[in-house]
């Protein structure tokens, strides 16, 4: 089957387009974030309502209700909307268009040479970003964490930037190795599960940095008042994680019956294989460690975000550096 | 099964510490601490540091030659990982040790948290709060209906939960309900299934075996029936391969496609293969062998791990007898599968061992597909049969195969060149049909090229196994994280209204028990429509 190369050419321009269009919306939400009232205000308001549920005398492990609808209805202070909250929305809607960009990319991709668009590194680094933006559009649904971002798009950005330059690849059929419908599930659930895990990954350091700030308030004396209250970042990490560990746990499970097909064993123990244990082990123990006196909260937050370093290592690391059957980067 | 305390200490009283109580009190405090939360998530820490080598470190399970190269460019260091097993952390003692001691954490916490599950499937939800205003979620209504008309509406509303009502002081009536067990269940369902994948896993790593073999496309059978047939072998440690599953193959044809860049689009191997009563009947059963779609029989799998060229080389000797053989030659780049090789000769009709020595001959060189000649040296244009050529160095002498040392077939015994011992006697690229004359009048022709594959047989007798738990862990972790485990309650109460008209209070509180929160729309949705119904009395 034949590489289709407008297919392709198209898919490059709307990946540069995307990538464009996501720095532009990231100034805006970086605008709202830092000059916006907004910040503050969102702050402010998850912090009242969190102290009225402990009031309420609810265990500790409920205090996580239903935050405030983030934009729906018109607050006292909201009415006369802030120039920066609409440069917020400006930048949500520069996401959304980012996005759909981002996804013809994909799609054409995987129309130019006929199979799923996540065959090599560039292609699958592609994928993960955008499940990550999908996920903070849907969190910001619920949360109200929009002048948030900018920390989720920047990330993304670097991604995006790393991929296209040094990991890109021409579009081409894939080796006999990787002509199975393994590749479409197997693939599909680790980009989909690595690219949710990059929400949590943020809000857990952004839960580090406000918790540092709350403790001491000298420090990130500027940054620190602007972020949502712990437990509005720590819900938002704890509902994603929940989401995505699942869907993980499919990925690693399907892989192992695709190594038994492919490879002759379902477990060896190749770096690739290794990380993912350890990454998969590393994500329980937050689970678990959510639920131990003690742990919750900051070190939570640091075991998520060694999870994610995890997952960011195994992208890298073990696709550039170590040589394992996983290396079909497809990086010359 | 939320916040888990460490244990309180032993106990405060001063009684009287006899030898067997103090040993009593230390097996239980090391149990509790071994089972606490605590310990477990440091144990997973633990498991997943000591993980951590493995990939970073080469492997002697994976990558023998790489692990012995990276132990002696480090020396002294090489040596002290070595020794400390940290190119076998898989099977080290201090991996092994840290999984034992999740198990029994495991089942430490596994054991009291069955008994509590089946104690709390069987109890009733629990009472209803006094002031429901105080819960996280709370609606109240006045409405006209009847008070028993308002809980008959609200049991219809909240099928599927687990409900009990109660009369209260003051003639106040409430139901409490709860729902989402299946929380818990999965959540069990998650750790027994853990620790039988564990088991399983186990068991496998003793009973497995695997075997690697290189078979010519030639039609010659390859049989399972010792661990000699093998080029490399693995066993478990409870195999000791004398009982192999019996099954046989053979190899007739292998084709490879490749893109016009050159990459590599499709394998397939030709293959017979024969089992069970086949064996006895000599029936042969045809299978396309390819990647991904390994043959699964008697319990065994066949894997089509890779493939390369044999060159059929032909020596005629001065005496006028021929010989031919066809050998494998091993691949040097994966892409253009330039490949290297040695095809040893014995001289024929010569019985005495000495000058048997003097005279044997290995035709050594590479091998190119698709020749491309640059100058005189030869490399290989693509992975295509297309051109076929060799370059060879053609070695005459003491092979070294009488010394009983083991040699590798790809190659020449260094060390008997290093000695003079075995010496080169001609240089020359051939191609196809092309032959070359020594000396003495031996004359070697290049006629032919054999394909090879390299075939993998992996036998696992817990593989399903191991698969079962994992799917039975995947469904539980399902369970145990997307169940949402949450009460509600309604009270009524009659009351009088300031127009002397009979009014009920309804109060409806909610609360969720586990900290997914989500609970908020479903609980406003229920008690939307439990007032809908209720206002229609
Ligand atoms: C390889 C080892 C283990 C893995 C991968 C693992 C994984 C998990 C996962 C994914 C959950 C769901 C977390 C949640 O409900 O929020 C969980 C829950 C739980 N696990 Fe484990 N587990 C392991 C070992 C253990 C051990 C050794 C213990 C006991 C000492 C344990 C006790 C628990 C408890 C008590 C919960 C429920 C937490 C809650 O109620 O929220 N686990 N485990």
């Amino acid at each position: 089957m034949p590489v289709n190369e407008t297919l392709s050419q198209f898919s490059d321009w709307s990946y540069t387009t995307a990538v464009v269009v996501y720095v532009l919306a990231m100034i805006f939400f970086l605008v709202e974030q830092s000059f916006g009232r907004k910040g503050t205000q969102g702050a402010e308001r998850t912090r009242v309502r969190a102290a009225e549920l402990v009031g309420a005398g609810g265990p500790p492990s409920t205090t996580a209700a239903e935050p405030p609808a983030g934009s729906a209805g018109p607050t006292p202070a909201g009415r006369e909307r802030s120039r920066a909250e609409r440069f917020g929305r400006m930048g949500v809607a520069l996401t959304v268009l980012a996005v759909l960009l981002h996804l013809s990319a994909l799609v054409l991709r995987g129309l130019s040479a006929n199979r799923v668009p996540w065959g090599n590194m560039y292609e699958y680094t592609m994928a993960i970003c955008l499940v990550a933006v999908v996920t903070w559009l849907v969190v910001l649904r619920r949360s109200p964490v929009r002048h948030l971002s900018a920390f989720v798009l920047l990330p993304v950005v670097i991604l995006m930037f790393v991929g296209g330059t040094m990991l890109y690849a021409e579009s081409a059929p894939v080796q006999p190795a990787l002509q199975s419908y393994w590749l479409v599930i197997h693939v599909s659930a680790a980009a989909a599960s690595s690219g949710v895990f990059l929400v949590p990954g943020v809000a857990s350091v952004l839960y580090l940095i406000r918790s540092r700030h709350e403790k001491d308030p000298q420090k990130f004396a500027r940054f620190g008042p602007r972020l949502p209250a712990l437990d509005v970042l720590d819900r938002v990490a704890y509902r994603t994680t929940v989401f995505a560990f699942p869907v993980f746990t499919f990925g690693v499970l399907c892989g192992a019956v695709w190594a038994e097909a492919a490879w002759g064993r379902f477990w060896g123990w190749d770096p690739k294989e290794t990380v993912a244990f350890i990454a998969w082990v590393v994500y329980a123990a937050y689970l678990h460690s959510r639920a131990t006196a003690g742990w919750r909260g900051n070190r939570a937050a640091v075991i998520n975000v060694i999870g994610f370093a995890m997952t960011v290592f195994n992208l890298f690391f073990v696709n550039l550096v170590t040589t394992g059957l996983h290396s079909y980067a497809g990086v010359g | 099964m939320t916040a888990t305390e460490a244990p309180p200490a032993g106990p405060r009283k001063p009684y009287r510490q006899t030898p067997a109580r103090r040993a009593f009190a230390f097996v239980r405090n090391t149990w509790r601490g071994l089972t606490s939360m605590r310990t477990a998530l440091i144990l997973l820490f633990l498991l997943a540091l000591a993980a951590m080598p493995g990939a970073l470190l080469p492997q002697r399970s994976l990558n023998p030659p790489k692990t012995e190269e990276y132990i002696a460019a480090y020396g002294w260091w090489g040596e002290l990982l070595d020794r400390l097993q940290f190119f076998d952390v898989y099977s080290s003692v201090w991996f092994s040790a840290i999984y034992l001691l999740l198990m029994v954490s495991l089942v430490g916490c596994l054991a009291p948290r069955s008994l509590e599950y089946v104690r709390s499937m069987r109890a009733k939800p629990v009472l209803t709060p006094r002031n429901l205003a105080r819960m996280p979620h709370h609606q109240r209504a006045e409405v006209t209906a009847e008070p028993a008309d308002v809980l008959t509406a609200a049991r219809s509303r909240l099928r599927g939960w687990r409900i009990i009502e109660r009369a209260e002081a003051g003639g106040a009536r409430s139901i409490s309900a709860e729902r989402g067990y299946l929380r818990e269940t999965g959540n069990l369902v998650f750790h027994f299934a853990m620790l039988g994948l564990i088991v399983a896993f186990a068991l496998g790593k003793m009973f497995s075996y695997e075997g690697q073999v290189i078979v010519q496309a030639d039609g010659q059978p390859f049989c399972n029936s010792g661990i000699l047939n093998y080029d490399s072998f693995n066993p478990g440690l409870q195999v000791d391969g004398t009982q192999l599953n019996p099954f046989c193959l053979r190899v007739n044809g292998f084709a490879a496609e490749y893109t016009e860049n050159n990459q590599p689009n499709h394998y397939e191997a030709d293959l017979e293969y024969q089992s069970g009563p086949d064996l006895e009947t000599g029936t042969w059963r045809p299978y396309n062998l390819e990647v991904n779609e390994p043959l699964r029989t008697a319990g065994d799998r066949v894997y089509l791990l890779g493939h390369g060229f044999a060159p059929t080389f032909t020596v005629t000797f001065p005496d006028g007898s021929v010989r031919t053989q066809t050998i494998q030659w091993r691949p040097m780049d994966q892409t253009t599968l330039l490949s290297e090789g040695a095809t040893k000769f014995d001289p024929p009709g010569v019985t005495d061992p000495v000058q048997r020595r003097e005279q044997q001959l290995a035709i050594t060189g590479l091998f190119a597909p698709t020749a491309f000649l640059h100058g005189k040296v030869l490399s290989s244009a693509g992975p295509q049969l297309d051109d076929p050529a060799v370059a060879v160095d053609v070695m005459k002498g003491d092979l070294g195969i009488d010394s009983g040392r083991g040699q590798s077939i790809f190659e020449v015994d260094q060390s008997m060149v290093d000695q003079g011992r075995l010496e080169r006697v001609a240089r020359e690229n051939l191609e196809l049909g092309e032959k070359l004359t020594l000396d003495d009048g031996t004359t070697v022709s290049f006629d032919g090229v054999q394909r090879w594959v390299s075939l993998q047989v992996s036998h696992d007798p817990t593989q399903v196994w191991v698969l079962g738990f994992a799917v039975a862990m995947l469904i539980g972790l399902a369970g145990s994280l997307l169940v949402k485990r949450r009460r509600l309650w309604v009270r009524v109460a009659p009351a009088e209204s300031a127009a002397d008209q009979r009014l009920t209070v309804v109060d409806i509180g909610g609360l969720a028990r586990t900290d997914q929160a989500g609970y908020g729309e479903e609980f406003n949705r229920i008690a939307a429509g439990l007032l809908r119904e209720a206002r229609k009395h």
